[in-house]
């Protein structure tokens, strides 16, 4: 698609069951900073049925504008139905950016939408700017398992899309009481067309959600088994924390996939990040590099984890781990 | 009996890929190309549909004259029918002019021959992660999409019907569809076997129908390779590296010390 855009800068919000991810918000405060550059607006638009309460949530975080199509085909994701409904709305009100969640419901959608759309995506996108001199999207992402960074731009065709990973970019500020305009879109859509039925759901047992741990406890192959990791998960829990692994520490059995920190594994930005046994490949790093604050234990005095530390502990983790463990039980009164 | 596509790409086994720190490129020597792993699910999901129901598999990729050797190896996952698009004007396609080149090569095979029931792609190509490809085909060829299947549950030539598991980030989800329908697959989806020897045999001997831009399926030059690309590659940098901070010797300070560190780091961060 080209032609002349309005200066909106969208994001889609993605829900499930009434409940917006929280990634969502995170977009909005980037769309936020690209649409100041742009002097234009943000807006969310918003898929579902019956999800017109989820509006004021929008606006709190920085939305100036909310698009909304209800219908009762969106009462749950479904890719054609969804994908319908954002093409229709981005064809009518045609937006300059549209970012999308990379979680598994974003990217299936986003693929779909730029396609119908006949414009450009770049998926997992790490840093976006605005050009001073052209004002197109400079949208940046790592290629080749984070060797190397590319900037893509998108400079003829409209929406420019991007898709970002959740813990990417800082959550902003909430503001309570901040409305704005809502603008409904109607959209036909059928079951005959949408062509796929939800007939059952399978619940995971226990979900782990590092994403938005305030602490992260890693660690790598260095921790060397099962109770190595025991000992990572007593010391996160009190801190009230998550444990995170490296992809070799996951291969080897010691620990669960949905713990993965890094390129093939999540995205994290904690408080802390306490990095155990791991050398800091950089595909690990991808994953964990925006933490506020990284502390590292390592017996290798040349490992990469190191250069990005902002305390770097040379040693064996097996002397200070326990020792760190009860020194925090003191400070809590536990010991 | 069920007609089955299955598309599949050629792509450099990244866990040995280097890079020139100097330059910032793709060190290409010696890095061995691969069927994408997700491709290799979806072709051993066909090779079980195919042993089950009956039927046609058909491979295609678009990719350099070279990815005639991953065409080659699907033969060994009982292939019937292998298609490689290579043209020069084919390359440097982004997602959009690949999901393109792709689906009207599909509706040409479906014109001359039969259509499918379904389009098995991987769930993402290991070498750009994008996972676009397959909605994108999807959109064109105006079929519904399954995205992270698992499992196919069930199978009904006669009414149509298929059942899909998908994985999404809250559990497992049940879908029915009606054929045909497009399924990106996860690695469990198919688990490859090994292959008789015949196959293998055959698979040496075998060597796919090519098509180009020449006309036999009808492209619009202008949407196909880089100048059917919207995205273009701006800058290419090698990432900076957050500066160093502070660092101790454990057997030089002791355990005490270097405890008293990290929890005045805690405290400062508020986390304890
Ligand atoms: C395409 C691709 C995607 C990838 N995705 C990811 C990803 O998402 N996440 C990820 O983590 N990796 C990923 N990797 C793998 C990555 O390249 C590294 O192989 C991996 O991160 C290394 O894990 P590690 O640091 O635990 O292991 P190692 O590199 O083996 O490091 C172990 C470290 O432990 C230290 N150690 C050993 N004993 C002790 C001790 N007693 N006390 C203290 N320190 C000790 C050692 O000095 C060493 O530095 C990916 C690779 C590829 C090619
Ligand atoms: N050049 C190609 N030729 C054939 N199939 C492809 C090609 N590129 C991508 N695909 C298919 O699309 C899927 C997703 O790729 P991607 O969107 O690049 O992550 C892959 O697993 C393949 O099934």
């Amino acid at each position: 698609m080209t032609a002349e855009t309005s200066k909106e800068v969208w994001v889609y919000i993605e829900q499930e069951e009434k409940a917006i991810h929280p990634v969502s918000f995170e977009l909005l405060g980037v769309a936020k900073r690209l649409a100041q550059d742009l002097e234009g607006i943000t807006a969310g638009v918003l898929l579902g049925h019956e999800v017109s309460d989820l509006t004021s949530e929008i606006f709190a975080y920085g939305a100036d504008k909310v698009y909304i199509v209800s219908h009762p085909a969106l009462a749950y994701y479904r890719h054609r139905a969804y994908a319908k409904a954002l093409y229709e709305v981005a064809k009518r009100y045609k937006p300059e950016i549209l970012l999308l969640p990379a979680t598994p419901l974003g990217r299936d959608l986003a693929g779909g939408v730029a396609t119908l759309l006949e414009t450009g995506l770049t998926a997992d996108v790490t840093e976006l700017s605005i050009d001073k001199a052209t004002k197109n999207l400079l949208m940046t992402r790592p290629a080749y398992g984070g060797n190397i960074m590319a900037t893509i731009i998108c400079p003829d065709h409209r929406p420019q899309m991007a898709s970002v990973r959740p813990r990417i970019f800082p959550m902003p500020e909430r503001k309570e009481g901040r409305t704005g305009e809502i603008i409904t879109v109607e959209v036909e859509l059928s079951e005959e067309e949408v062509g796929v039925e939800r007939i059952g759901f399978i619940p995971k047992e226990k979900t782990v959600k590092i994403e938005l741990a305030e602490v992260i406890v890693a660690g790598g192959k260095g921790i060397g088994g099962k109770e190595g990791f025991a000992k990572l998960f007593e010391l996160s829990k009190l801190l009230n924390g998550e444990v995170g692994a490296s992809r070799l520490a996951v291969e080897a059995g010691w620990i669960s996939y949905e713990h993965q920190v890094g390129q093939t594994g999540k995205t994290v930005r904690p408080k802390v990040y306490l990095a155990v046994g791991i050398s800091g490949a950089i595909q690990h790093r991808a994953g964990m590099q925006n933490s506020d604050c990284i502390i590292s234990i390592n017996i290798d005095p040349k490992a990469d984890i190191f250069k990005i530390s902002d305390l770097g502990i040379v040693g064996d983790w097996k002397k200070i781990i326990p020792a760190l463990i009860e020194r925090i039980k003191k400070e809590k009164g536990l010991g | 009996m069920l007609n089955l596509l299955v598309s599949i790409k050629q792509v450099p086994d990244t866990t040995n890929i280097r890079i020139n720190p100097e330059t910032g490129t793709l060190i290409r020597e010696g890095v061995p190309a691969v069927i994408n792993p997700y491709d290799i699910s979806a072709l051993a999901l066909a090779c079980n549909l195919k042993k089950t129901y009956g039927g046609k598999i058909t491979v295609i990729t678009m990719g350099p004259p070279q990815a005639r050797l991953a065409l080659k190896e699907a033969i060994e996952y009982f292939a019937d029918r292998i298609i490689l698009l290579t043209d020069r004007r084919f390359a440097g396609a982004d997602t959009l002019a690949t999901s393109y080149t792709l689906a009207e090569a599909i509706k040409f095979l479906e014109k001359t021959d039969r259509p499918f029931d379904l389009y098995l792609f991987g769930k993402q190509a290991i070498d750009g992660d994008t996972a676009q490809v397959g909605p994108g085909v999807a959109a064109r060829l105006n079929v519904p999409v399954i995205t992270y299947t698992i499992k196919i549950e069930e199978l009904d030539l006669e009414k149509r019907k298929i059942v899909v598991q998908r994985k999404t980030e809250r559990g497992i989800e049940i879908l029915s569809a009606r054929l045909p329908v497009l399924l990106t697959c996860e690695k469990e989806a198919g688990h490859p076997v090994f292959s008789p020897l015949s196959a293998i045999l055959q698979a040496q001997k075998a060597e796919p129908e090519v098509f180009g831009a020449d006309g036999r399926i009808p492209y619009d030059l202008n949407r196909l390779g880089l100048k059917g690309s919207p995205t273009r590659v701006h800058r290419v940098y090698t990432p900076e590296i957050k500066k160093q901070g502070k660092m101790i010797n454990l057997d030089e300070v002791g355990v005490e010390a270097a405890v008293e560190e990290i929890i005045k780091l805690f405290k400062a961060k508020g986390v304890l």
